[in-house]
Parts: C-alpha cells; structure tokens; sequence
C-alpha cells in the first residue's frame, strides 16, 4: 500500500514527470511559462483539474460504456475546467485576465486525458485522486522552474506578477535578481521557452545519468570478482 | 584523416581551411575599418577572446581534450564573422551573449565542431537581434558622415567602460534600415536614396565593403575552398525576387543591385551560407538551399519586421538542410537514373 502511494508520487513528480519526461501538454507549457506567478498558476489549476477529474473518472469507470468513455472522461473534464474559470473568474480577476484563453483551453490539455484514460480508469478513487495531484504538481513543478529562469533570464526579475494573484501588496515580494540587468528579450519571446524547456529535460537527463552511475558500477563489481 | 598520397595533409586539414577562409575576409575588414573607423577591431579582438574562452570552458565541461579545437580556428572564423554581422561600439555584454549563444548554445550544446546544426555566428546574431533591438541597429555612421569619429582609445571606452559620447554623434542608421521607414512612412524608394547613408548602389561604404567580400568569396572559390554553387544561387534568387518585386511596385521597392550590396547579403553569400557543416552538400541541394535562401532574405527584408533576413533565411535553410541533401543525391556513377 505504502510503496503504491509512494511510487505514485515519485512518478508523478520525477519518473514520468509530464513536463520532461512525458513531454506532454506542451501548448501551455510554451506558452504561459513567460514567469513563475504564471506559469505556477496554471500549473495548479490544471493540477486541481486533474486531481478532481481522475477521481470523478474512477469513480464512474465502471458505468462508463467503453465505446463512448472519450467523450465522457472529456465532458466531466470540460465540467471542472469551467468550474475553476468560474472560481478564478469571481476570485483571481487579475490573474484570470493574464493567463485569458489557456485555462479553459486545460479541457484540451493531453496530459489531463492521458492521465484519466491511462491511469484512473483502471484504479480506484483514491490512488487516482492521487496520481493526478502529482502529476499536476509534477508539471506545476516544471512551469514555475521555466517560468522562474525566463523570467530571470529575460527580466532581471523573479516573483513578478505576484501582485495578480496575492493582491498589490504582494509588490514587496518581487526579487530583483539582477539590478540594472538590460533583459534578454529573446528568453521571454517563444524560443526562450522552446530553448529553456531543452535545457530542463537534458538537466534531468544528466541527474539521471549521474545517478545511475555508481548503481552500475557497484553492479558491475561482484562480476569482475567472480 | 589520411589522404591520398598525392593530396597533402596539411592542405585539408581543418586549421589551414580556416585561415584562409580568414584571409579572404581581411581585404573586406580593412574596408571596414577605413570606412567605419576602428571600432572593429575591437569588437574583433574581444570576439575572439571571449570565443576562444567559451570554447575552453565548454570543452573543459564536456570532457574533450583543449588543444585540437582550440587551435583549429574555427571559433575564430566564428567570433570575426560574427564582429563583422553586428555593429561596433556596442556594450562589451552584447558581444559576450553573441558569443554565448554562437560558441556554448550553437555549437558545444549539439556536440561542437561538424555537429552543429545551425551557423554558430548566424545564431549569435539572431539571438542579439531578437534579444536586444536598440544595440543591434545603432551601427557606427560611415566615417564621411559621422559628427565624431571614435579613435581606437575612444571606441575602447564605449565598449568597455559606456563612454560620455552619445549614440547619436557616431551612429547612424543602415540604408536598409532607411529604406524600411521610408517605404513604411508613404515615401517612395527616391526619398529613401536621397538620404545621405545611400552611396552609389547601397549604403555608404558598406558597399565597398561588400565589393571586397565580393573578392574575398572570389578568392575561396579560386581556391577550391567553397564551389560556386551557393553564392551563386544566393544572389541570383536575391537579384530575381527584388527584381520581381520590383517590377510589380517600382516605387516602394528597391532594385536588384541594391539588394545584393546590401546589409549582409555578399557576407552571407560567399561566408556564412557557404559553411560546410550547415550548407547543402550535393551540388543540386546546394542551389535549392541558396536559392530559397536568397528568395527568403529578400522576403524578410521587404516584408518583415527586422531590418536584415540574411540571418534568418540562413538559419531557416539550415533546418532544411538535411532533408534538400537527401532528395538531391547525384546519381552515382555506373547506376542508372532514378535508381537508387
């Protein structure tokens, strides 16, 4: 039970992280990670939407004919994606203007279906409740590192933007990284994204090269012996 | 790599195709320099540093021995052509991320010399313009229009310390520059010559300039170090596509000839569209490449947001590369047509 849950969100978060192993949901990836306040937003929405989807999609598998189940998994999809519109709508107006088009566009978000279709039609409620938390968390996880280093890289700047969602007071926590640093448009502009987003899956591909050394070498060592 | 008996090793080898690749550059540099004062030998010089250093640091980081890449050249070819694409008397940063994004990002990220997919200076370039618009178009006037004409002390405090002179006493725009607001602002291609920048058949001086790359490619061609193929095929779709453009607008779009001695179109020609590593290698791959290349950089320049398209049209063509090279292989001797 224990090793479930735990090898849940070692998957959700590194294994089969969405963002860089899976590369999976790369519109808004790309698009939205301009900094962390938006990139780590819409991380979240999309991992309240995927958490509550999976769940609400283990829950009816069972009833669910298997010829029509796409439309049905992407209906209670589209429910929930329109029920967090709605809620930042009414709470988050500023930053809901910000992030416009791509949180309804969540509803075509493939990592959201991937996850109902692959994971919480076959498992219970629970470890699919989970599983789509973490592999929410896991891309909220990448867009706000993106979103971190092109906001550093492209503005000098880190936390910018906070005041859409904390409110104006939120200004104080904005960090100037680099004062007086002139800004590498480039890293804000689309290819910033598509470059920054390499680097973060050949970061974690090296970690895994790393990490994987020392296991081969201790493996490879009895053979030697013997 | 072992020759035949009769070619001598030191005639192909990487480092003596570099320098004399740079030989062909020097009679278009000292234009360079006469016209646009001496400026650009620091820019050059500070280039070359900064390349030489990003190369030892990435080789360092990927494990691979220092001296063979260090000494073969090419990340000086790179970081003098890229002094060359972009304007002297900048800040010292704006060459360092150039050379940043030419040497760490172009090169040594997709496996150094011969792996690279993309042109490492076209990459610097193209980086800098997209990143920092206002540097990249304040060039150093021609030296006959210029209020004051930095010295070298001078242009060695504007690089590196910001000098008290201000942008405007030596800077200016480029006739391509001038072209796009004239023709943006309801004024014909007439009121753009009339402007002081224009010269005989493009901007003041630069056409000089580009006359001696002109040589230079010349030069390489002699040598057997590129074929005629590329610049031929790079100025011909450059002289049809203005010349189309031309004919079907006279008064909102310059010339054949001016769009060949303009901006960077006799650098990119014979320099940089030519690059071994990045080019078309099949003699017909090698029109096609040049050819849609010469066609995309006048496209660009006519209708597009920045002032040059050498630069993007190269890169654009560089992706492509690969698949023109597969489709265009020559028949081999001894096979019959369209077997393969």
């Amino acid at each position: 039970m224990a090793s479930e849950t735990r090898d849940i969100i070692i998957n959700g978060l590194w294994k089969q992280n969405p963002g860089v192993v899976q590369i999976l949901g790369m519109c808004p990836t790309l698009a939205v990670s301009t900094s962390l306040v938006n990139g780590l937003s819409l991380g979240l929405a999309t991992a309240v939407v995927m958490a509550l989807s999976n769940t609400a999609a283990a829950l009816v598998s069972r009833l669910v004919p298997p010829a029509v189940r796409i439309p049905i998994y992407i209906l209670i999809i589209a429910t929930l994606v329109t029920m967090v519109d709605l809620l930042m709508h009414a709470y988050l107006l500023q930053l809901y203007l910000v992030l416009g088009i791509y949180i309804p566009l969540i509803v075509v978000n493939c990592i959201v279906l991937a996850r109902v279709e692959a994971y919480a039609s076959k498992h219970g409620a629970f470890y699919s409740f989970l599983d789509g938390l973490m592999m929410g968390l896991g891309l909220s996880l990448v867009l706000a590192v993106l979103g971190g280093m092109r906001e550093i890289f492209g503005k000098g700047l880190l936390l910018s933007g906070i005041d859409l969602a904390l409110g104006p007071a939120a200004n104080a926590y904005v960090i100037h990284v680099l004062p007086g640093y002139q800004g590498l448009l480039l890293s804000i502009l689309p290819p910033g994204a598509f470059i920054g987003l390499g680097l973060l899956i050949a970061a974690r591909n090296r970690i895994e090269q790393v990490r994987a050394l020392p296991r081969r070498s201790a493996s490879l060592q009895p053979q030697q012996a013997t | 790599m072992i020759g035949s008996p009769f070619i001598l090793k030191e005639h192909t080898s990487v480092r003596f195709t570099m320098i004399k690749v740079m030989a062909a550059l020097v009679p278009g540099t000292l234009a360079y320099a006469w016209y646009f004062g001496p400026g650009i030998w620091i820019s050059l010089v500070w280039c070359s540093l900064l390349g030489i250093g990003f190369e030892a640091v990435a080789l360092v980081i990927r494990g691979r021995p220092l001296q063979p890449a260090l000494t073969d050249g090419s990340v000086l070819l790179t970081a003098w052509l890229l002094a060359l694409s972009i304007p002297t008397l900048a800040p010292w940063w704006l060459y360092m991320t150039g050379m940043f994004f030419a040497v760490v990002v172009a090169k040594h990220l997709y496996g150094g010399l011969g792996q690279n997919l993309f042109n490492p200076a076209m990459v610097g370039y193209a980086a800098l313009i997209i990143s920092f618009p206002v540097f990249m178009t304040q060039w150093a006037a021609p030296t006959t229009l210029a209020n004051i004409v930095p010295n070298l002390s001078d242009a060695f405090d504007l690089v590196f310390v910001g000098g008290s002179i201000t942008p405007d006493a030596y800077t200016s725009a480029t006739v391509l520059d001038s072209l796009k607001t004239a023709t943006r602002g309801g004024h014909t291609v007439l009121d753009a010559f009339a402007q002081p920048i224009h010269g005989l058949i493009a901007g003041k001086g630069m056409e000089l300039v580009a006359i001696m790359y002109l040589f230079g490619g010349l030069f390489m061609i002699s040598n057997r170090l590129i074929t005629w193929h590329i610049p031929v095929a790079f100025l011909a779709a450059i002289a049809l596509t203005a010349g189309v453009l031309q004919g079907l607008d006279p008064a909102h779009h310059a010339g054949p000839l001016f769009h060949m001695m303009a901006g960077g179109s006799m650098l990119g020609a014979f320099f940089i569209a030519t690059d071994p590593v990045t080019a078309c290698t099949t003699p017909r791959g090698k029109l096609i490449f040049a050819g849609l290349a010469g066609f995309l950089t006048v496209i660009i320049r006519t209708f597009g947001g920045y002032p040059d398209g050498v630069a993007f049209s190269i890169l654009i063509l560089n992706t492509a590369a690969p698949f023109i090279d597969a489709f265009s292989q020559p028949r081999v001797f001894g096979h019959a047509k369209g077997v393969k």
